[in-house]
């Protein structure tokens, strides 16, 4: 071969290298993306069961319990409006307490339970998991718009 | 009064800095002698000004001055001394100043160092590395004041977070900045080049030592933090894919391609506007990193606490540093040329592929990382990448390049034969293949990816063995072992570098593929079978600290009845932190396993415990391979060329030129 038939094959190779390694890419970031649902949205029926996902809110004040003779525990969490119930086996993150932000990723039984594989609480005292301060958020979020919505609307309606 | 001197000497840093990165530019490029003299001088001035400033800060933190709000918040009375040094660290603002400082301390070295380059060429690079300086001492000075002081002086301060409690905090952090912050010399070497408008083989060769040093450090530093997570956070994991320890990852995965693309610049001149190109990408990594761990956009250990002026800061220090040098590169490296012509099978094609997918494997890791922040910084919801991403992506574009890192050394530069590459390679293959079966098997049980890493691993280490026999070839011993000391010790660097990546890439797959764990509920008394051991638990007591609390567990180890070890797991409640419970693992380390056990949670009132048992092979492994990928780094850059040829080739110069040189 001449050099520079040499060098374009050099690059086809590259080429189909790299495009292989996009194609991995794109795929493995395909299935393995974790989206993250709040309470309300798993109560809504809006998140897909075959998939893992994260959920994320409040430990609900007393829905802890642990199963005798296992490691397995169970629990509630909450955004304030909904709650999910939530099993776990295996050893909890130090800083997971009852009425605290937690963050579960598992998945969605087809009876609504929540089975997770992993249970992340917050590194420190004073931050709480992002997601699970977004869902309270988005929680109090729906429950201030709702009134104002309604609010707005009768005030419409008087107005006629 | 201190840390007002201390404020004062940032300032005055800054102001040196400032200097620094202007005067010896101009001197260089106008032929001013005294102007480029000086920048040694502010390069010593900037860093003396720096260590009184990170020695008061110190001096605050040992003699519990709680009037500066710092100290008050990541120290306390009872924290002990050692601790109260690191403690300086373990915080946004001090972690910065030690990150300045370190930077100002490779400004020195190279000041230090450079008297065998030509003067201009010297000043650039000083000018440069001020110029980095003045970009982080303003962002400490604007931002991030250590010394700001408390209006009402606390009695005692808030105490080390207990996760940084450990002796891992004492190394972990300094050796990783020396290795983030050296980039910023390899950065400073391509744009002193770039501006030179010099980017030939000397140049490759004076910034590849500083880039090997800042490799081993990085290598060493992130390895550090694997083994702190190990041992600390009482997982069991040694990586977790969390987003900082990919942003000094990435830079890891760059520095290494950077590497073996300076060996192709300095041996064959190829690869120049590529070389530049990593040494410019390296160091905004280096600068995302910074972004990551300091502007609160995630929440993780290493993440300091929130503050959007900090994140907007580093983001446009970013953007000036990576839009400046762009184009710097767009305007000169055209000029630069391709450098020397190599066929298409020779070491320079196995070393472009190995950058390639360094690059690659670098970016996927960057999307991962990345992509969630931005979705979110857009406001369209939450997610994340986990671990299985990574590791799906990864290990498929590991395989190739460690294939490679077995062939390469035997492929001859410019232009080479399959059939030379491979002929001496057939015993080691055979060798391979056969380990490759028996080794998995030896284990318990056959596995695809074990086999191949035990094959690669073979291959390289029999890689080293091939090439390095017909080297000491001689009639007698005495005759071999003159024919040792000859060896090229920056070879030799790079076969033992290779060698230690075997080694850890032994004890990764050993303990992914074979380790085995239980979470068990016991109480005193109760016995937990794990790959033929027992562990017997004894019960938990309560033992005081210095500064804390301890459950204090005990567990027996035996092996066929016969006492092995006594492990002591702890859940540790520090004072200051009544509410953060610290994990403490108790591990059993020998050379073909560990032994570890972790206390879990405290459940009903008979004394019995969740507890974690795991036994994992092959870790040290992992730990001792990554050592002696460093010492291969330190004996590469120990070479005699790096000092020697430097000398004869500008002695040659300063004949030619000796008003440029003295």
């Amino acid at each position: 071969m001449k050099p520079r038939s040499k060098r374009l094959v050099l690059i086809g190779v590259i080429i189909v290298a790299f495009g292989f390694a996009v194609t991995l890419v794109l795929n493995a970031f395909q299935e393995n993306l974790v989206f993250f649902h709040t309470p309300t949205e798993v109560k809504e029926r809006t998140v897909a069961y075959d998939r893992t996902i994260r959920i994320g809110g409040l430990v609900e004040k007393g829905t802890f319990k642990r199963e005798e003779e296992t490691t397995t525990v169970t629990f509630n969490v909450s955004d304030g409006e909904s709650s999910i119930l939530v099993s776990y086996t295996g050893i909890l993150p130090d800083l997971f307490r009852e009425g605290q932000g937690i963050v579960a990723e598992g998945k969605l039984l087809t009876s609504g339970l929540f089975v997770a594989s992993h249970v992340f609480a917050k590194h420190d005292e004073t931050y709480m998991p992002p997601e699970a301060a977004e869902a309270l958020k988005r929680a109090e979020d729906k429950a201030m718009a709702q009134p104002a919505e309604q609010a707005v609307l009768e005030s419409v309606g008087k107005g006629e | 009064m201190l840390p007002e001197i201390g404020q004062f000497l940032m300032v005055l840093a800054f102001c040196l800095a400032v200097i620094q990165s202007i005067l010896p530019l101009l001197g260089a490029q106008r032929g001013q002698l005294s102007w480029m003299r000086m920048a040694p001088n502010l390069a010593w001035a900037q860093f003396i000004a720096l260590a009184f400033a990170y020695g008061l800060l110190t001096y605050a933190f040992i003699y519990n001055d709680f009037s500066v709000a710092y100290a008050a918040s990541n120290s306390s009375i009872n924290l002990p001394i050692e601790y109260k040094i690191s403690a300086v660290w373990g915080g946004h603002e001090g972690s910065l100043l030690l990150w300045i400082l370190i930077l100002a301390g490779w400004g020195v070295a190279v000041a230090s160092f450079s008297n065998n380059l030509p003067v201009a060429m010297s000043s650039r690079v000083l000018a440069v590395m001020g110029m980095v300086s003045v970009g982080f001492i303003g962002f400490m000075v604007f931002t991030s004041n250590p010394f700001d002081r408390l209006m009402m002086v606390p009695l005692d301060g808030n105490d080390l977070n207990p996760m940084l409690q450990d002796p891992g905090m004492i190394f972990h952090p300094p050796l990783l900045y020396m290795g983030y912050v050296g980039f910023a010399v390899a950065f400073s070497f391509a744009m002193a080049a770039l501006i030179g408008g010099r980017l030939d083989a000397s140049w490759a060769r004076w910034s590849r030592p500083w880039t090997t040093v800042a490799w081993v450090f990085l290598t060493f530093g992130i390895a550090l933090g694997s083994w702190w997570a190990y041992a600390e956070l009482g997982w069991g994991g040694w990586w977790f894919w969390d987003p900082v320890e990919n942003a000094s990852f990435m830079p890891w995965l760059l520095a290494t391609a950077l590497i073996h693309s300076l060996a192709v610049t300095e041996k064959r001149g190829a690869f120049r506007s590529w070389t530049v190109m990593l040494a410019i990408l390296t160091f905004a990594l280096t600068i995302v990193g910074a972004f990551l761990v300091r502007s609160g956009v995630i929440t993780s250990v290493h993440a300091f606490a929130t503050d959007p002026t900090r994140g907007v800061y580093i983001l446009v220090f970013l953007a000036v540093v990576i839009g400046a040098s762009l184009i710097l590169y767009a305007w000169r490296a055209p000029k630069v040329g391709m450098g020397g012509g190599f066929s298409s099978w020779s070491r320079e094609t196995v070393l472009l592929a190995n950058n390639v997918l360094l690059v690659v494997a670098c970016s996927a890791v960057f999307i991962g990382t990345m992509y969630p922040l931005i979705i979110d910084a857009l406001g369209m919801g939450k997610m994340s990448v986990g671990p299985p991403y990574f590791n799906s992506v990864f290990v498929p574009l590991m395989v190739p390049l460690l294939v490679m890192m077995m062939i390469g050394p035997l492929v001859s530069w410019k232009s080479a034969t399959f059939k030379a590459s491979f002929e001496r390679l057939y015993p080691v293959l055979a060798v391979g293949i056969l380990a490759a079966v028996v080794w998995p098997l030896a284990m318990g049980e056959w596995g695809l990816i074990p086999a191949v890493m035990v094959f690669i691993a073979t291959g390289i280490v029999g890689a080293f063995v091939v090439d390095v026999l017909p080297r000491i070839k001689a009639p007698d011993l005495a005759g071999r072992m003159a024919k040792v000391k000859q060896l090229n010790t920056s070879w030799l660097g790079m076969h033992v570098a290779h060698i230690g990546m075997a080694i850890t890439i032994i004890g990764m797959a050993m303990a992914a593929g074979y380790q085995s764990e239980k979470d068990v509920r016991v109480v005193p008394g109760d016995v937990v079978e794990l790959a033929g051991y027992s562990f017997t638990f004894k019960g938990v007591q309560n033992v005081r600290g210095a500064n804390y609390a301890s459950q204090y567990g005990t567990v027996e180890v035996r092996e066929n009845g016969e006492l092995l070890t006594t492990l002591h797991p702890e859940k540790r409640t520090y004072d200051k932190h009544m509410g953060m419970p610290m994990t403490q693992a108790s591990i059993d380390r020998s050379l073909f396993r560990d032994l570890y056990v972790s206390l879990g949670d405290s459940v009903g009132a008979n004394g019995a415990w969740i507890i974690r048992v795991y036994y994992k092979p092959f870790m040290t492994w992992l730990w001792t391979g990554v050592i002696i990928m460093g010492l291969g780094g330190v004996l590469a850059i120990s070479d005699r060329r790096y000092r020697v040829k430097i000398k004869r080739r500008l002695t040659g110069r300063r004949e030619e030129n000796p008003a440029v040189v003295d």
